[in-house]
């Protein structure tokens, strides 16, 4: 499920250009600091590009809102995972280091336009944003919670898929996080999904895409294989926008692609329509 | 931990066989498929075809029928027994249409209060273009909430090869049975060893890594039950295979016949809540 491993390696870059951001979808440069001060998002093409959990929940949660939840729950390193290139848990410690995040979905209370939720913003940084265990329970017990609190929950997605180094019991967070989403819904709870760049194998075939709507931002890569994986069965080249944001929306399984400047704005519509 | 795992070969009496050994055994192509268990699984069976909406996906087949006297829905892979079927059904390979149709039937199982009962074979979800169109990621998430939800008992014997997602798709119930040589896997081990190995032919140890036997799936939780096959594996004796599996099925549905429809979505969903929670 995880055959998205190449996207998580960034374009090469020289290091005499590394002040330098290259857009992955038009291959424009511009100065890393141009980059970040335009939100991430390039200024050629409207890539919207991938943020950290923080970043984004500063964007849609209301000023000193966002109270965090089930920090305690990390990963879990239960078949002693090693392979060619090392231990999981020293990569996984190595991550945490990195991030400062313990595992690769962040979860908290917060107000969004005045509206309370329940919100989930993953972090493609760590282990390519896969679905862990840990991702995998943080989630449940967010839908548990926004059931008792009658919270409408939202989580933004960015992952790879499964995380192959907890073995089975990372493709059975696919179903435990599906049914705690499905209690949720039947509940009359909205659960509005947000799949960011990218989103693809075990996390699109779970409840990233079973939100009462699916939304997400430009150009972002969505899909279930990966490309390589079907050039290869099918022995075709498949279009340059197959699997894009656009493209989704177009076959029908997005609801709208929405400008990050207009996100937060949008979810709180939405909310108020449904009158949470 | 790490003292636990360690087997001296002296206390091997009899040769277990290793990861990929099982691997090997669940793709072999005279293994018991979909036809031959409901040949011998079940005393008849009417196949239902179509997703309503644009197919007949033949990677995934479903149908009503009688299992010891009972009334069930039976869904399972379909790999197909010739090049003709092969290619039609991807090797068992499913569409969105596939699992569509597989949640149109379970829709309808539990309106009559039906049992459902699965057999997984799968190389996984079929990677292909018009599939991503159509949805695949959508269709696999809804099957997941679908079968969580469903007010009807599930019970799920994976046969051959677990696939990944579009194994689980038909892969979530009340009992999760597995066949001896049987594997299930978030990934395959080829797919596995071409990314963490970066050599396809470090599968076996890819298959030793990540657990994907019956006997360490049981340890995980994942699996309830290990159903034996004949000595050298199913495709030995096909029959003797299926009938095992056909009283083991028997079995289960016979102790869901007592729980109340609520209660099993419940314990269901408490199943799978304890997945993974370690904390
Ligand atoms: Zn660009």
């Amino acid at each position: 499920m995880a055959w998205f491993e190449k996207n998580e390696t960034p374009p090469q870059i020289p290091p005499a250009k590394a002040l330098w951001a290259i857009c992955p979808k038009c291959m424009s440069h511009m100065p890393k600091a141009a980059w970040k001060a335009n939100n991430s998002i390039c200024p050629k093409c409207n890539y919207h590009g991938r943020l950290a959990a923080r970043e984004r929940i500063a964007q849609v949660a209301d000023e000193g809102t966002f109270a965090e939840v089930f920090r305690e729950v990390s990963y879990s390193d239960h078949l002693e995972f090693h392979d060619a290139t090392g231990d999981y848990k020293t990569k996984v410690e190595a991550t945490i280091a990195k991030t400062g995040e313990k595992e690769s979905v962040v979860m908290g209370t917060c107000e969004i336009g005045g509206h309370k939720a329940m919100l989930g913003v993953m972090d493609f940084a760590f282990m390519g944003g896969s679905l862990g265990t840990g991702t995998g329970e943080r989630i449940a017990r967010a839908c548990e919670q926004a059931r008792k609190e009658r919270r409408p929950l939202v989580i933004f997605s960015a992952s790879g898929g499964a995380r192959m180094h907890e073995g089975i019991l990372s493709l059975m967070q696919m179903a435990k996080t599906s049914a705690a989403i499905g209690l949720l819904k039947e509940e009359g709870l909205p659960f509005i999904s947000v799949l960011t760049d990218p989103t693809t194998g075990g996390v699109s075939a779970s409840y990233a895409m079973l939100g009462d709507i699916n939304i997400t931002e430009p150009k972002a890569l969505i899909g279930f294989a990966g490309r390589r994986v079907i050039e290869n069965t099918i022995h075709q080249k498949l279009p340059p926008d197959f699997q894009s944001a656009e493209y989704l929306e177009k076959h029908g399984f997005i609801d709208k692609i929405v400008e990050r400047k207009d996100l937060k704005a949008f979810i709180a519509k939405m909310l108020n329509y449904w009158g949470f | 931990m790490a003292t636990k795992k360690k087997q001296t070969p002296a206390a091997k009496t009899v040769k277990t066989p290793s990861a990929m050994d099982r691997v090997k055994l669940a793709r072999d192509a005279k293994r018991p498929h979909i036809g031959d268990f409901i040949n011998y699984v079940l005393d008849d069976f009417e196949e239902l075809h179509g997703d309503r909406l644009v197919n007949d996906d033949r990677g995934l087949v479903g149908g009503f029928g009688t299992l010891a006297g009972r009334h069930v829905l039976v869904l399972g892979h379909n790999k197909g027994e010739t090049v003709e079927e092969n290619m039609a059904s991807n090797f068992g390979m499913a569409n969105p249409d596939g699992y569509r149709k597989a949640m149109r039937l379970a829709k309808l199982a539990e309106k009559f209060h039906c049992p459902v009962v699965t057999f997984v074979d799968t190389p996984g979800a079929y990677p292909g273009r018009e599939a991503e169109e159509r949805g695949q990621a959508e269709a696999i998430a809804k099957s997941l909430e679908v079968f969580a939800l469903l007010k009807t008992p599930v019970v799920v014997v994976i046969t051959g090869e677990g696939g990944s997602g579009g194994a689980l798709a038909i892969a979530v119930g009340d009992k999760v049975l597995m066949m001896e040589n049987a594997v299930y896997s978030v990934i395959s081990p080829e797919g596995c060893a071409g990314i963490l190995w970066r050599d396809g032919a470090k599968a076996p140890e890819a298959a030793e890594a990540l657990k994907i036997t019956a006997p360490d799936l049981k340890r995980l939780g994942a699996i309830d039950e290990i159903i034996p096959e004949p000595a050298g594996g199913a495709q030995k004796n096909k029959k003797a295979a299926c009938l095992a599996v056909k009283k083991a099925v028997a079995a289960a549905l016979d102790e869901l016949d007592a729980i109340p429809c609520d209660a099993l979505v419940e314990k269901r969903y408490a199943k799978l809540r304890s997945l993974g929670n370690f904390y």
